[in-house]
């Protein structure tokens, strides 16, 4: 009884003078009692050292002011209004009717972006920001508008609200920057939809967690949700229903544009030549017929790679995804390709005779992925692609990233790929559809990237990770408390240091990240018993 | 063939072979939109339709008395909410004009044959017969919670064509419950619900055709009922002020759940899983002593305290009100789970065992207990139900008194042993929902036969219904809804239908559609697999 008592005073007390700073000296056993650790940051910052000395903030008239020197961007005037938003909400309960005098009370949050704005952003993209709570101004400083982004959502969680609702923040100073350039989401809307409400709940969680790609598995075997205009029947046969289970241009340009501002890519995955059989529908003549003995079954397998009609379609969908997708980068899947449909057709092995192939269904593989990897090249895609692709040894472009997902020895393969020189993402133990009872963040969080065997050169070609939800289970009925608050303790991972890897020690954090989350509209589940101080439904 | 008319196709050939679909034959079948129009869930004893569909007017459908039935106002309040249901059924693709039909359904008839009753209870009638013809559509039942089931199944018959019109096949169904309790447990404690959630799931029960709903409304992490004679219990372990039930909330529960005939039996679990109550009400509880602390107490505290007067005044205290709050004639006295340490560390109670002579007999400390309390709530007039160890620790309970089967540890010799001692049992042991897996875990709660066990007939008889439990560490106001559902629906077919009705792959189309009803009822029910549903969530 007592032990719960003395519990939340020690817990008040500490985090009202070092937030970010206190450990959970009793382990994860304890519930999670509201505040646990208020004006903390996730992911936490490479450097960040505050004291006790808090600052009142007007909450309810923020503003964001430039620097005279500072560069200008609209994209920042967007992030500005949004985050007014925010924080205004936090104060939504304030019981405070008079302010307590203080030395300094923070009503400005000035920006200094040294560099010019840029519209899209990229692999390359610089995220690196610092930004000082001081005595008398609050900073936030970025050669880049993505670092300005990044340090706009730190601040945000930087302020806390007492017992009493005001809002404060610590006398704080943070210098940060990612650990990995690429941390990624993958959503799958192909074995069930999502509805653009929950993409776009997604992005906004997203950006809580600093997360900046979102790998948009679009299509797969089961439906093409995709609307192509070059291809209309596509969807139209594809998708599950042609009229409410489909994602017009219009929809995919608001996608883009909500993830574009808040500084996340959007990687589309256009898996081929597996995992294609709803491409088929409105595409006749793609898809490999199967056969038993001489004549067709009526079903169909992976894309048939030996007509040039599969690679005129290839290279004209590809031409609109180019137009319709500005990241730089598509994935181009090429994962589990079952041979068997290739190895029942006569014409396939025929093909395969002439060119001195027999048997060899890896080699056949390879040849349409090289196709489709030149075709991509020769229109001015870069490429990811699934692990498979490298382990069948194609030739790939020095840009090419090659993403590992088999559970099997993942570190492995990360020796061996950045070995043959590429780059290489981890998605392998971040499969957060598989699914168990109890606080499986904890593996997640303890998962080291970087532990495989490699030249220093190699473990630099491991440019970040993501997680993957895909959709077997998940619809807009569940998805996002299923990947929330679990994907953050990947986003933490391939954020911050190495060292940043203690659960006992993210605990608490990461209650109240998730509580802030909750508070924000996102309906993250809970990590254990407790409650948040606005729970959902009671915010 | 254009969308529609592939999806008219689709859905004759799911009602023609549903039955005979399955995933295991023709390997991986997504569930696609329409699988089992019209069909009923959980499945009625008898239901006999034919191919021939009737037209349904939904918008001025109305509920009439036949001359000879009695009247209520249960069913009156019923009758506005399913007419709510069937226009919630309606999609936006409205048909302009109707075809031509002879005979268009617009009411059905409702025989109440006997008096109203105010409260549902263990002995309540549910069994009604649903005739749907031409002519006229009637439902009779011999109780009011027989036509409120009636209700249900009626407005699960109606489906929508593809071209928006509602319909409704010529059926005739006799029905009643196997067993007699059906519920669901929900955890208040380890996260408190908001009143909208407990609401929501009263729906979904309602929907399934569950008839108690199990409210674990307190226990170890927080307190939330709030007690008028003991204001302190939830004042101080409650979470937090507002995470409460109050008369008005607690009212209000009862009285949504009895107007879908849900009773509600609520737990107050002693002499464990009772920190919380500590907090609120000081030596209640036992303080333990460590050698740590010098032989003295050491500051925390274990089960109530079985030696004190005071702990079964305040018991009486409480019951008494209870008693008052929730009008169904059944309250659960838990008694799970009991930790002998503290009781062994304390002096005081190794004093009062040795002058009963039962020094070293902890089990026989937790009878003593146990005995009072039950013999409290039968000098009270409250029936009870307690969880096994109750009766493990040889406690006589009263005849009428329900023992809770949970382990999971062969719980059918657990029920052979109870139901050989004469008790009636209700099972939960299979069906923690807490629970969970990678995969249909459904199918394993949908084939778990209750009755396999060793015992005569009359034995079997005493096994009257069982739960889902949705215990509360990892689920709250953002999850709870779609872990439970449909998953919570495996169970309810379980305990309603009849024992042969026990067919994954039969179920399977009629489950889906079932999760598919439910949200478009706007319960967040989860997907069961792959695939979609015409009116998905968000959409």
């Amino acid at each position: 009884m007592d032990k719960f008592i003395v519990l939340l005073l020690v817990g008040y007390v500490t985090a009202n003078t070092q937030p970010g700073l206190r450990q959970n000296r009793l382990g994860t056993e304890v519930p999670s009692l509201g505040d646990t650790s208020p004006g903390s940051v996730w992911p936490q910052p490479q450097s960040q050292t505050s004291t006790s000395q808090t600052y009142p903030v007007l909450a309810e008239k923020f503003a964001f002011t430039y620097t005279s020197s500072s560069f200008r961007c609209s994209l920042l005037d967007e992030a500005f209004k949004r985050y007014q938003m925010l924080i205004m909400n936090a104060a939504a309960r304030s019981k405070l009717h008079f302010r307590p005098r203080a030395p300094y009370t923070i009503t400005t949050l000035d920006i200094n972006l040294m560099a010019k704005c840029e519209d899209y952003p990229s692999l390359d993209m610089n995220e690196a920001y610092s930004l000082d709570v001081g005595e008398s101004s609050t900073q936030l400083q970025a050669e880049s508008v993505w670092g300005i982004l990044r340090g706009l959502e730190t601040f945000s969680q930087l302020l806390w609200q007492t017992e009493t609702g005001e809002i404060l923040a610590n006398k704080t100073n943070i210098i940060d920057h990612p650990r990995y350039s690429h941390r990624g989401i993958l959503l799958d809307t192909s074995r069930h939809y999502l509805p653009l409400s929950v993409i776009f709940d997604n992005l906004e969680a997203m950006a809580y967690n600093k997360i900046n790609v979102f790998h948009w598995h679009i299509v797969d075997d089961q439906s093409f949700p995709y609307v192509s205009e070059i291809y209309p029947d596509l969807s139209r046969k594809g998708a599950y229903t042609s009229l409410s289970h489909i994602y017009t241009p219009d929809d995919v340009a608001a996608v883009i544009e909500f993830a574009r501002l808040r500084g996340i890519r959007v990687v589309p995955e256009f898996d081929t030549p597996g995992h294609s059989q709803s491409w088929g529908k409105g595409q006749p003549g793609l898809l490999t017929p199967c056969y038993s003995g001489d004549k067709p079954t009526g079903s169909y397998g992976p894309i048939n790679p030996i007509v040039d009609s599969t690679y005129t379609f290839i290279q004209t969908l590809f031409t609109e995804l180019r137009n319709v997708f500005p990241d730089k980068y598509i994935h181009l899947g090429g994962d589990e390709v079952s041979f068997a449909c290739w190895q029942s057709n006569p014409d396939i092995n025929n093909y395969m005779k002439n060119l001195n192939i027999t048997g060899k269904y890896n080699e056949l593989e390879q040849i349409y992925v090289q196709k489709v990897l030149n075709i991509s090249g020769q229109i001015g895609f870069s490429y990811i692609v699934w692990q498979e692709v490298v382990d069948n040894q194609v030739q790939l472009k020095d840009d090419t990233v090659v993403e590992v997902w088999i559970n099997n020895h993942p570190d492995e393969e990360l020796a061996k790929v950045t070995k043959l020189g590429y780059r290489a993402l981890l998605a392998a133990p971040w499969y957060l559809d598989y699914i168990s009872t109890g606080e499986d963040w904890m593996k997640y969080y303890l998962e080291e990237p970087s532990n495989f065997n490699g030249t220093d050169a190699q473990k630099k070609l491991l440019i970040g990770g993501e997680a993957c939800l895909w959709g077997e289970y998940v619809d807009g009925s569940n998805v996002t408390p299923r990947l929330w608050p679990r994907a953050s303790a990947v986003a933490e991972r391939l954020w911050s240091s190495k060292d940043v890897n203690d659960v006992t020690k993210a605990t608490p954090r990461l209650h109240q990240h998730r509580c802030r989350m909750v508070k924000r509209g996102i309906s993250a589940q809970p990590l254990h018993p407790g409650y948040c101080v606005h729970d959902w439904g009671n915010i | 063939m254009d969308k529609l008319g592939w999806l008219i196709v689709s859905v004759m050939l799911c009602r023609t072979f549903a039955n005979t679909q399955s995933d295991e034959e023709f390997g991986y079948v997504p569930s696609l939109g329409d699988t089992s129009p019209g069909s009923v869930w959980p499945q009625p004893q008898s239901h006999t339709s034919t191919a021939q569909t009737i037209p349904v007017t939904i918008e001025n459908f109305s509920f009439n008395y036949v001359a000879s039935s009695y009247q209520c106002s249960t069913l009156d309040q019923a009758f506005k909410r399913y007419q709510g249901v069937l226009r919630s059924m309606t999609s936006h693709l409205r048909l302009k004009f109707r075809p031509m039909a002879l005979q268009v359904i617009s009411a059905l008839d409702i025989n109440l044959m006997s008096l109203c009753e105010h409260y549902p209870s263990l002995h309540m009638n549910e069994a009604y017969n649903l005739v749907v013809k031409e002519d006229q559509s009637i439902l009779t039942s011999g109780s009011v919670w027989g036509i409120l089931r009636g209700l249900e199944t009626f407005s699960q018959l109606l489906w929508e064509t593809a071209t928006g019109e509602m319909v409704v096949n010529k059926t005739t169904i006799i029905d009643h419950p196997r067993y007699t309790y059906r519920g669901i447990l929900l955890d208040t404690s380890r996260h408190y619900l908001s009143l909208n959630v407990i609401l929501k799931n009263l729906d979904a029960m309602a929907y399934n055709k569950f008839n108690v709903f199990h409210w674990h409304i307190v226990d170890q992490e927080s307190f939330p009922y709030v007690s008028q004679v003991y204001p302190d219990l939830s004042r101080k372990g409650a979470y937090q002020a507002n995470y409460v039930y109050t008369p008005d909330d607690v009212a209000a529960v009862v009285e949504y759940a009895r107007l879908r005939g849900i009773r509600v039996v609520p737990e107050f679990d002693t002499p464990g899983h009772s920190l919380s109550w500590g907090l609120g009400q000081p030596d209640l509880l036992t303080p333990c002593y460590a050698s740590w602390s010098g032989g003295k107490p050491s500051g925390t505290f274990g089960p109530i305290n079985p030696i004190l007067k005071s702990t079964y005044r305040f018991i009486r205290n409480l019951f008494i009100e209870l008693k008052e709050v929730f009008p169904d004639s059944y309250i659960h006295l838990g008694g799970d789970e009991v930790s002998f340490d503290c009781w062994k560390s304390n002096p005081d109670i190794t004093n009062y065992m040795k002058q009963k002579n039962i020094t070293g007999d902890y089990a026989k400390l937790e009878e003593i207990y146990i005995r009072k309390i039950s013999e409290i709530c039968e000098e009270l007039g409250l029936s009870y139900i307690v969880w096994q160890e109750v009766v493990d620790n040889g406690v006589q309970v009263k005849c009428d008194a329900v023992v809770e089967v949970w382990k999971r540890n062969k719980p059918q010799v657990e029920l052979a042993k109870v139901t050989k001692l004469g008790y009636h049992v209700i099972i939960t042991a299979p069906w923690y929902l807490n629970r969970i897996q990678y995969r249909e875990d459904w199918y394993n709660f949908y084939q778990y036969e209750p009755t396999n066990f060793n015992g005569t007939k009359e034995q079997k008889n005493l096994l009257i219904g069982g739960e889902a439990c949705m215990w509360g560490e990892y689920v709250d106001g953002t999850n709870i809804i779609p872990r439970l559902w449909p998953r919570a629906s495996a169970v309810a077919e379980r305990l309603w239908s009849a024992k042969d009705v026990n067919n994954v792959t039969e179920a399977t189309p009629r489950l889906h559609q079932h999760r598919c009803r439910m949200v478009q009822r706007g319960i967040a029910a989860e997907p069961l697999h792959k695939g979609y549903c015409i009116h998905d969530w968000g959409i």
